[in-house]
């Protein structure tokens, strides 16, 4: 029997080796004739063990990782292709890793299981089981599956995606759409990269069950330039669904039309903006609309547009598979089902955990997380990306949650952390989160294109000991005047990290350069 | 007057693909992505041909053009590598790398060494996070960059 031996295709894995690990492996397969195959899967999200070489066995698949080229040869000597445990790289069943072991995979099932690109490998593995069901429901029972599922937006802004749905739905235009916001800049997140790299009919599935569920036919996923290969994937995938029936005329032989394609971005943060987006979409400067009116009102053309993170999408498939309640049961208060966290930075084991909300802060980066990876003691965690807030250990109780993180003035956001051991200067990374909004800023209001560039000013001064404790009463002014006055997240969320790290690492503000100042 | 004696041929390349185009629902970000492809920067005196093509003012294509750091209006050297700048690799030395890497390198950021092999960019995140810091070189991903790391894979990218 040919032997399969998956050696994933994800960026991360990739960035590690992996494409030379395939060659060394299909060298080897060929020069000696093994009869065996190589699949190249998304990444299973143990980060610090890619490359993650599998071989499928008898008794399921066997891990082996890290996985280097120069070590195939003496992994196949000790019996990889069956799966062997003789080479000290060999982990033992995939299944059976705690990390892996111990999520709960809802969104993620199926990503470094399946081959990405194979149809058949999805629909064995439950795929277009949601796009079934919802094709045998009027729109509006769609819409009511998702609103009671609790499914809120994953991107950060956690709108329940049901009731944002609804409003489309009920809009009246001659043509609507569905935008999958795939522009993923936030520092520390990688999950729709990793869905988009590892399962992409799950976004195309979820796609064509929102065009439904809103009477919307054509859809756009617009994602960042810095990530070739999802382009690539989701491209080839797009193709695929399309060549099947899955898109197009007659969505799986129905009446029903629902067709796509990718638009690439240009390298500017504020276009994860949804607003900022839809301009760019239409071949605009990425620059912020005022609301309302809504996006889902006026959104793509003017038209009512649905616009979605890649998460939420990716996870109504599952919901319309198993059904609201099902998905609703996991989760804490009005956090409901499964969040991918993506735990990064600083940190021994690092990669994409996903789990019901609710666990503590402390439980997700000490114990699933490791520590630090240098070793050395943990100073803060920014939760939420680079307008996120920077928790210390002493906040470490907060459990995982949209509302417990906003009440201790922080938020969740695409939920990627970033660990910092004690080396790390917060004034430093405060006067970056306002360097940042500069460079990024799309320049429309005021407090956020001003108020960046006087906030770097204001953190130097603080840094030269130049009337610290003035200069540290006119940067918190100045994050209030950016939080209520600017017009998106962008401005108005850059005060998060800016007012954590002064509030809690105030040691790192003392003016420390009081001494070259006065010289 | 016939228009099309007086281009060059890249402008004549430039506005076939906006011709090709065009009809796409929102076409300028595609156009100036397949122009940028095609030339390695987008030729600005394509502008204005881009401009009357898709019924647009100048300055309108010149403020979508300049919006985005993706687009370029000068050619960069034979390979762009994007280095991380943001939080999750500052968190593993990121900041420092940068410093050493300029350095090596003999440039600063969006910098071509002397012998126009090498253009040096900032990036805001390669979704690499949980192995930075990361870098990118053309579209060659590198996770847990390190100056020499760098530096071979641009000798690997040759010349």
């Amino acid at each position: 029997m040919t032997v399969k031996i998956y050696v994933p295709r994800d960026s991360a894995a990739v960035a590690l080796g992996a494409n030379h690990v395939a060659k060394a492996l299909q060298y080897a397969i060929a020069s000696e004739g093994y009869d065996a195959v190589i699949v190249r899967n998304g990444s299973r999200g143990m980060h610090w063990l890619e490359p993650l070489v599998e071989v499928e066995t008898a008794h399921g698949r066997i891990a082996y990782g890290p996985v280097r080229a120069n070590d195939v040869e003496a992994l196949i000597e000790t019996g990889l292709l069956e799966g062997k445990a003789g080479h000290p790289l060999c982990l033992g069943p995939t299944e059976e890793i705690p990390y892996l072991k111990n999520q709960t995979r809802l969104t993620f099932a199926r990503c470094g299981v399946i081959d990405p690109l194979s149809l058949e490998d999805y629909e064995a593995h439950g795929g277009l089981k949601g796009l079934r069901a919802a094709l045998s429901l009027h729109a509006a029972d769609i819409v009511k599956e998702v609103t009671d599922s609790g499914l809120r937006g994953r991107g950060g802004a956690g709108f329940p995606t049901g009731i944002k749905w609804n409003t489309v739905l009920h809009a009246r235009a001659d043509q609507k759409y569905i935008v999958c916001n795939a522009d993923e800049g936030d520092s520390a997140t990688f999950a729709d990269r990793m869905i988009m790299e590892g399962d992409p009919f799950v976004l195309i599935e979820g796609m064509a069950i929102a065009g439904l569920a809103t009477g919307s036919t054509k859809g756009y996923i617009f994602i960042r330039s810095e990530y070739p290969l999802a382009i690539e994937v989701m491209n080839a995938a797009i193709g695929i669904a399309r060549k099947a029936g899955v898109l197009g005329a007659s969505i799986l032989g129905s009446h029903h039309h629902f067709d796509m394609e990718v638009r690439v971005g240009a390298g500017a943060y504020v276009c994860g903006e949804e607003t900022s987006l839809l301009n760019a979409l239409e071949g605009k400067r990425g620059i912020v609309r005022a609301k309302p009116p809504l996006p889902a009102l006026e959104g793509l053309f003017g038209r009512p547009t649905v616009v979605n993170n890649v998460i939420s999408l990716a996870s109504v498939p599952i919901i319309m598979d198993e059904g609201a309640e099902y998905y609703r049961d996991f989760g804490m208060g009005r956090s409901r089902g499964t969040i991918p966290i993506q735990i990064a930075g600083n940190v021994r084991f690092p990669g994409l955990y996903e789990t019901a909300f609710g666990l503590s802060l402390g439980e997700i980066v000490n114990e699933i997380g490791g520590g630090t990876a240098s070793g050395r003691p943990l100073k803060a965690v920014q939760v939420g990306g680079p307008l996120g807030a920077y928790f210390p250990p002493a906040l470490f109780d907060t459990p995982f949650d949209y509302e417990a993180f906003a009440a201790k003035d922080g938020l969740i956001g695409h939920a990627g952390i970033t660990v910092f051991d004690d080396t790390a200067d917060m004034l430093h990374m405060a006067r970056f989160a306002f360097e940042f909004c500069a460079v990024e800023s799309c320049g429309k209001c005021t407090p956020c294109r001003i108020g960046s560039t006087r906030g770097v000013e204001v953190i130097d001064r603080i840094a030269a000991g130049i009337e610290p404790e003035k200069n540290l009463a006119l940067a918190e002014d100045l994050c209030n005047t950016m939080k209520f006055g600017s017009l998106c997240a962008l401005g108005g969320f850059t005060p998060y990290p800016v007012s954590s790290a002064m509030k809690h690492f105030a040691e790192d503000f003392d003016g420390r350069g009081k001494l070259e100042a006065a010289e | 007057m016939n228009i099309h004696n007086t281009i060059s041929p890249s402008d004549a390349r430039a506005l076939e693909i906006a011709r090709e185009m065009k009809a796409m629902e929102g076409p300028l970000l595609p156009i100036l992505h397949a122009i940028q492809e095609e030339f390695g920067h987008v030729p600005q005196s394509a502008l204005p041909l881009i401009a009357r093509e898709l019924n647009l003012s100048r300055a309108e294509v010149h403020g979508v053009m300049t919006f985005y750091h993706d687009f370029r209006a000068e050619p960069a050297g034979r390979h762009v590598l994007k280095l991380c700048r943001a939080e999750a690799c500052q968190s593993v030395g990121g900041a420092a790398l940068a410093e050493d890497l300029k350095r090596a390198l003999g440039i600063d950021w969006h910098g071509t060494t002397a012998d126009g092999n090498v253009t040096l960019e900032p990036v805001y995140c390669l979704g690499l996070c949980s192995c930075a810091p990361a870098a990118m070189l053309g579209d060659e991903l590198i996770g847990r960059a390190t100056v020499s790391g760098i530096q071979d894979a641009i000798k690997e990218a040759g010349r």
